[in-house]
């Protein structure tokens, strides 16, 4: 860690909560991009606050678990109450933690929805990125106050004169409005904090209304259920109260209420304008729905707080455990993440090249991954996914329509039509890129809306793009080919006719469901190409000769062949020879236990693994 | 170097066996191989448990003969017990056994018959290198008892034995092979293909000259490179190609036609004959599930279900039996799932072929018949007998048949 200054908290006495007058209450978030150093900025917050003390003081407090802090993304928000004193006034500083990511857009919203004001805070050295960009415009669609903040001045790269004209350029004003922070050092934080006091409204409710609170994150502790954060909007809600969930009429018993700071903290309430949380005994987040609101049982509100629904899965996968022994592990695995993660879906499924697995339902190729992720570490799986599919409309001739998730799911005979998902994507780079992003858009059968300049040298690209083509490797490629300077974000915009087609592969003459895709005609030729050229690498050779055939229906597309085996003998077997013979065998065929058969072709799982993960290393190489 | 042992169990220093390698022992036959661990220099593709003058360690040749015949008496003691069956062949192998002189040998044959016992019409054979006989010391083996030499003849290309650094002229064999029939005995020649650098009519070239001596037997091996060999090194280096197996599998199958052609039978994988009298009787004793009791370093032994090998090194052996311990380090007593996998193992390998009551997974053979692994007549008569595609993919055939370990 770096050298912070000494702290001097300025908040000799917090306000207790369900007593703390609106007027001293303010609500705030802080928008950012991954890296850009938010987290370490919230840590200096809680420390000069004295919410967190020096000898606790964990780095990247808020973010609770392994993954998060490793990548730096905060999945999960909360809320942290902290006390702040301006000009002898004291004051409740409620700090919403805000997920960074595409893919939790709608848990972003609610976030937002819980704020009066947001810090923008912008790398000093890098700019305002993509994602930063889509949560200031939700920001100033829920109305907040925006205080802007470029954070890491004490780096040698930084470029704060620069980067604040950018900043001025973007939301208006002067250049000198745009505060300087070291979340490092702790420079600039305390100003930034008497900053959120002045510019940031206060709450407003009505304190003798029927209780309204709305619900921003849910998170599932395994010591004591599910956790709900709210933001009381009216009246309050008191210990022991009965509660009423407004979208399932759900009801549940309070067992606890109280405020984060930024431990848990029962309080004798919430009133109106605070952020707490709420324990009710419920194991299931399912049952305490982001965006939701909650009022009493008692004194039941008529009329739902705006903006609810539910979490709609955008990409889906196949996971399946590499030791196919591993997947009831695999199914008590799911059902634990389940209960923290309200957007995650999953049902059985079975392949004829993977086995037994789950065909699962994400928000995003993030959330895919983080979930795939916490598999392996928290669970101790070793997985395999298959491609990301989106979810299809196909109708058929006969004027049937089939919603396919699963390329096994597509419809055989006859298609009319194949309607995809299209996203409205923004892609900000600096200029010199425009041309390597046009080339990759294009190739993913983009449509450019607009391109407009933001500050000095940067860009802001809109394109129309199918969902289906930034699931798979866009991501990547887009940082590569701008050497990582580029960042998206993308949001649903509705589905479009397109000329899709399903391509099957077959291995002698049998079909391997696993690499089933579903993609444009145009495309489908090279799928087939890829995909039969790397199962011709990966595939030993057998006893007889194996096709290998890429197939729109009967049509073939393309075709490779693994010539057969020829030699397979251990030339001399004399009475020296024959223990050592024997024992190459067992080992042999304990490998060939491992094998999964396609008709009579035997197929080490990791070809399978490999031919999915694009990880082609000929079988000649493998075997040394 | 050679190659190492298997990891098994500790041998009882006495070499006493355990009473289950007494089972059936009436029906089976009693071989004995001697190996002589001596070579004048090592080829660079061999890893065979051999050494050459600098490598003894204090031991020197002329005492092999000796503690070789200890090693018979122990073999004596041990088998005492069982009922008594004299050698039906014997087999001297290497190295290069005719490094030691003549009469040496002769004295271990003698040996043989003095502990264990020879019958009548047995095979006795010795492997022999090209350069270190000649028409003498052929006449004092047949003399002594030998029926039989295996000459290493490896290629009539020069080339190709400079790449597996044999010494041997071999202009020098169409003469021994004549000296050895002069003596009265049986010949065969070996020959490696495979060879780095080895093109198919070299190959052609050496089954021609091995065939023009009309010698009563030939062994074909597809050169192996063996880990820990200088051919290993010079392959890893990029200094030679490594053997390509569909080129061994031309090879192989070039060297079954023109064998055939020329009246030579397959009768085991590498083994082909002028007819089932001129088959090498004790090599198919290992195929078959014989005892036989092997005697110098590094030397295996089957009785019975139980395996066991001795001391490597030359020095070792001769200390073990000094102090009149059993030379052997480590054995196996096979359960009935390995002994199950060495019948089909050994017994595919073999024109006769393996009883089908023998193949645990027979579901499987109709498949191997369909791609033309299996002779779909044999097996119609209750024997699964390899063609010449399935001899090539031999060990696919026998994970094919036989269930996976559990």
């Amino acid at each position: 860690m770096g050298e912070w200054r000494v702290m001097s908290p300025r908040s000799a006495a917090p306000l207790q909560p369900a007593a703390t007058d609106p007027s001293r209450i303010r609500n705030f978030c802080i928008i950012a991009h991954i890296d850009h150093g938010k987290s370490t900025l919230a840590d200096r917050m809680l420390q000069i606050t004295g919410v967190v003390s020096d000898r606790d003081m964990r780095a990247q407090y808020l973010d609770r678990m392994d993954i998060e802090r490793e990548r730096g993304i905060t999945i999960k928000s909360q809320a942290v109450r902290m006390p702040w004193s301006v000009d002898g006034g004291t004051y409740a500083l409620n700090m919403i933690d805000t997920p960074g990511h595409v893919d939790f857009t709608y848990e972003v919203s609610r976030s937002l929805a819980a704020c009066e004001g947001a810090i923008l805070l912008v790398d000093a050295a890098q700019g305002i990125e993509a994602q930063t960009l889509a949560n200031l415009y939700l920001a100033l669609e829920n109305d907040l106050e925006i205080i802007p903040v470029l954070n890491k001045i004490d780096l040698p790269a930084a470029d704060p004169d620069k980067y604040a004209r950018e900043l001025a350029q973007l939301i208006g004003g002067d250049p000198e409005d745009v505060m300087r922070v070291s979340g490092k050092t702790g420079v600039g934080v305390e100003e930034l904090l008497d900053r959120v006091v002045e510019r940031i409204p206060a709450p407003v409710g009505d304190a003798s209304a029927a209780p309204r609170a709305m619900i921003f994150d849910s998170v599932y502790d395994s010591y004591r259920g599910v956790v709900t954060y709210v933001r009381m909007i009216d009246g309050s809600l008191n210990p022991r109260e009965r509660i009423q969930m407004m979208s399932t009429k759900a009801v549940h018993d309070i067992l606890e209420i109280g405020v984060s700071s930024p431990e848990p903290t029962p309080s004798q309430g919430l009133g109106v304008g605070e952020v707490g949380y709420l324990i009710t005994g419920v194991k299931d987040v399912r049952q305490s729905k982001v965006g939701d609101t909650v009022t009493t049982a008692a004194k039941p509100a008529t009329q739902a707080l705006e903006g609810y629904t539910d979490p709609l899965p955008m990409v889906f996968s196949g996971i399946y455990p590499i030791d196919g022994g591993d997947y009831p592990d695999l199914r008590d695995a799911l059902d634990k993440l389940k209960l923290s993660d309200a957007a995650l879906q999953y049902e059985p499924e079975t392949s004829v090249a993977l086995g037994f697995g789950f065909r699962c339902g994400f928000l995003g190729l993030l959330h895919l991954e983080i979930v795939t992720e916490r598999l392996r570490r928290e669970f101790d799986l070793d997985l395999i996914t298959t491609a990301p599919s989106v979810i299809y409309e196909v109708t058929t001739e006969d004027k049937k329509t089939v919603v396919v998730t699963n390329p096994s799911e597509y419809p055989t005979g006859k298609i009319a039509s194949v309607s995809e998902p299209i996203v409205s994507a923004s892609i900000l780079a600096p200029k010199d890129y425009v041309g390597a992003i046009m080339d990759l858009c294009q190739t993913r059968r983009g449509t450019m809306r607009s391109m407009d300049y933001l500050g000095e040298d940067r860009v802001e690209l809109k394109y129309t793009l199918p969902l289906g083509e930034i699931v798979f490797d866009f991501f990547d490629q887009l940082k590569s080919r701008t050497q990582g300077y580029a960042s998206l974000d993308y949001e649903p915009a509705g589905q479009q006719e397109a000329d899709l087609v399903k391509v099957d592969i077959l291995l002698q003459g049998e079909q391997v469901d696993a690499f089933s895709a579903i993609v444009h005609k145009d495309k489908a030729y090279a799928y087939g190409v890829l995909m039969t050229g790397r199962l011709r690498e990966l595939i030993p050779r057998q006893q007889f000769e194996v096709p290998i055939q890429a197939a729109i229906g009967a049509r073939i597309i393309a075709r490779e062949s693994i010539r057969a085996m020829r030699k397979d003998v251990l030339a001399k077997c004399y009475g020296g020879d024959i223990t050592r013979k024997r024992k190459l065998l067992e080992k042999q065929k304990e490998g060939k236990k491992r094998m999964k058969m396609v008709g009579r072709v035997e197929v080490p799982q990791e070809a399978f693994i490999a031919a999915l993960s694009g990880d082609v290393e000929s079988k000649d190489k493998a075997k040394k | 170097m050679p190659s190492a042992l298997p990891i098994a169990d500790p041998a009882p220093s006495d070499g006493a066996l355990p009473a289950s390698a007494r089972l059936g022992v009436e029906e089976r036959d009693l071989g004995v191989y001697l190996h002589v661990p001596f070579c004048r220099v090592r080829c660079g593709y061999c890893d065979f448990n051999t050494y050459t003058a600098t490598e003894l360690r204090g031991v020197t040749r002329e005492d092999y003969a000796s503690q070789a015949i200890a090693e018979l008496e122990l073999a004596s003691r041990v088998l005492g017990g069982f009922p008594r069956r004299v050698a039906s062949t014997v087999f001297f192998g290497g190295g290069t056994p005719t490094l030691l002189p003549a009469r040496d040998l002769v004295r271990m044959l003698d040996g043989v018959r003095s502990s264990l016992g020879i019958a009548e019409g047995a095979e006795v054979t010795t492997e022999a290198n090209p350069d270190s006989v000649d028409p003498e010391y052929l006449a004092t083996l047949a003399a002594g008892g030998f029926t039989r030499v295996s000459f290493g003849m490896q290629s009539a290309v020069p080339h190709v034995l400079a790449t597996l650094d044999r010494t041997h002229d071999p202009e020098r064999i169409p003469l021994v092979v004549r000296w050895a029939r002069e003596a009265g005995l049986q010949v065969s020649l070996d020959l490696i293909y495979g060879t780095p650098g080895e093109s198919l009519d070299d190959w052609r070239r050496s089954l021609e000259q091995a065939i023009a001596q009309r010698p009563d037997h030939i062994s074909a091996y597809a050169l192996i490179v063996e880990q820990g060999t200088k051919l290993a090194r010079r392959v890893a280096h990029g200094e030679l190609a490594a053997p390509d197996d569909d080129l061994q599998a031309d090879f192989y199958e070039l060297a079954d036609e023109l064998l055939s052609s020329a009246g030579y039978e397959w009768y085991e994988v590498s083994n082909w004959s002028t007819g089932p009298a001129t088959r090498s009787r004790h090599n198919t004793a290992y195929w078959t599930g014989q005892d036989w009791w092997g005697v110098g370093p590094g030397a295996h032994s089957h009785v019975g279900g139980v395996r066991w090998w001795n001391a490597k090194h030359p020095a070792a052996y001769a200390q073990r039996l000094a102090e009149g311990l059993s030379p052997a380090v480590g054995r196996e007593t096979l359960d009935a799932e390995a002994r199950q996998l060495e019948t089909v193992l050994l017994g595919s390998r073999i024109r006769e072929g393996l009883p089908l009551e023998l193949v645990p997974e027979r579901e499987g053979v109709a498949a191997l018949i369909a791609d033309g692994l299996v002779e779909g007549a044999s097996a119609v008569n209750g024997r699964l007998v390899l063609t010449r595609r399935g001899r090539l993919l031999a060990d696919a055939v026998v994970r094919a048949i036989t269930p996976g370990r559990t």
